[in-house]
């Protein structure tokens, strides 16, 4: 099986992690990942102006370029990309005159965009697609006794209307943890918002955040909190220095994508991993574990 | 602690209250003040008025109140308050909207310049962190 792909800015640089585990672990269940030749950034965030149509170019330009790759649907595994995309799709399906409006602006573009393209997230599309029992039947190395706290935070699940799983309480994440053979645990605060770009201007408040979602993690022994986006990702692994700081009995756990589990669980190369990319270096653990 | 506010018909249906609502989208009055986005709201600790203070004031016209408050920036749009408000009421675009008030004035009223920064600390962000923190806090 063939799928477009869209990694978007961050997995590029920052989350080359993100991006190396999802081809390689892909690979191995059989879908063959297919970057987009061209896409641009998404924009990040989904504009909330009603008259301010600027802010779907980015996203509906990408959309055009999954038409023109010949695909129909296409993954993204970053949170924040999925939900700019997808509801930037959602918009033009319902709202004609916008899309005729993107569409004129767009008018040096060779393909006219028409609402007919489908986006997915990668925890959706492995559910639904792939199936976690055909992963768990995969997995070469289970990931037993790893205690795994699976954190949302806001773009998998708000609004209602992107989210795949329960917006207050998902577990999309946990079932795929269970069919890697690891254990998840408890976790209260696995859909609070981590502070988003608070990480720029306001760093106290990102650990704030990081401290309250690594003591919820803690509250039932995690061994590790997994993410689906670059930004958690920053926020809960690299700023715990921040949070430190201000909190001095902050106490922090190693943070992965999900797909950098589900990586090791199917046997991929190590060289996907990019441990050096982490803030806490999740090695120590998993090598005591066996897992690394 | 007293508070005096004064209210006229005339700030009911100002023009700052037509923008909000039309930007936003929303129906100000459809809130009833239950309070439940700011129950939920993980910014609350670190805003000067809560997400229902901000939704009252707006529909009480209170434009001056609300467009020096800091709340309007700290809010993240995180939308837990927006999956559950029983009277859907989407507090997050009012909020955007209030901000937008400020940032589409002529005066660059930015909440963030990237000259502001070392470049060590630039490095160190991800690029989701300074594009998302650029559309939300600059004009
Ligand atoms: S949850 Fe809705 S109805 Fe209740 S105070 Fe907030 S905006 Fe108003
Ligand atoms: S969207 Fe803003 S006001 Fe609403 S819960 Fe999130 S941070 Fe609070």
């Amino acid at each position: 099986m063939k799928l477009a792909y869209y990694p978007g800015c961050t997995l590029k640089n920052h989350a080359r992690n993100f991006d190396d585990t999802t081809v390689a672990s892909m690979a191995r269940l059989g879908v063959e990942v297919r970057e987009l030749e061209r896409w641009n950034c998404c924009g990040t965030v989904h504009g909330l102006a009603s008259d301010n149509l600027m802010q779907r170019a980015a996203p509906v330009t990408n959309l055009i370029r999954v038409k023109e790759s010949g695909a129909g649907e296409f993954m993204t595994g970053c949170a924040m990309c999925y939900n700019t995309l997808k509801r930037a799709n959602q918009h033009m399906r319902k709202d004609a005159a916008a899309l005729a409006t993107l569409n004129d602006f767009l008018s040096l573009e060779e393909t006219q965009y028409a609402g007919d393209v489908d986006v997915f997230h990668l925890l959706e599309f492995l559910r639904d697609r792939v199936g976690f029992d055909k992963l768990a039947a995969a997995v070469t190395k289970p990931l037993k006794g790893l205690r795994v706290a699976c954190y949302y935070g806001c773009m998998l699940v708000r609004p209602r209307e992107v989210a795949f799983d329960d917006s207050e309480s998902p577990a999309i994440m946990e079932n795929l943890i269970a069919a890697l053979g690891a254990t998840p645990v408890p976790f209260a605060l696995k859909a609070e918002c981590c502070g988003a770009y608070h990480a720029v201007g306001r760093p106290e408040i990102v650990a704030d955040r990081t401290d309250k979602i690594m003591g919820s993690a803690l509250a039932h022994a995690a061994d590790i909190v997994i993410v689906s986006c670059p930004l958690c990702a920053h926020n809960l692994d690299h700023k715990q220095v921040e949070a430190k700081k201000h909190h001095p009995d902050f106490h922090g756990l190693p943070v992965l994508y999900f797909t950098q589990l589900m990586a090791i669980a199917l046997g991929c190369d190590d060289a996907a991993q990019h441990f050096e990319l982490h803030h806490v270096d999740p090695r120590p653990l998993l090598t005591d574990r066996g897992l690394a | 602690m007293t508070t005096t506010i004064r209210l006229s018909a005339a700030r009911l249906s100002s023009p700052f209250v037509r923008q909000v609502e039309k930007i936003s989208g929303q129906k100000l009055l459809a809130c009833y003040q239950c309070g439940k986005c700011s129950a939920g709201c993980p910014m609350a600790p670190h805003m000067d008025m809560l997400p229902n203070q901000i939704i009252r004031l707006a529909q009480l016209g209170m434009e001056e109140k609300l467009l020096a408050s800091n709340a309007i920036w700290i809010c993240v749009s995180c939308m837990t308050c927006n999956t559950r408000c029983p009277k859907d009421v989407r507090i997050a675009e009012v909020i955007e909207a209030i901000r937008a008030t400020v940032l589409r004035t002529n005066a660059r009223n930015d909440r963030l310049a990237s000259a502001d920064f070392l470049p060590e600390t630039l490095a160190a962000l991800p690029p989701i962190a300074l594009i998302a923190g650029l559309r939300k806090l600059t004009s």
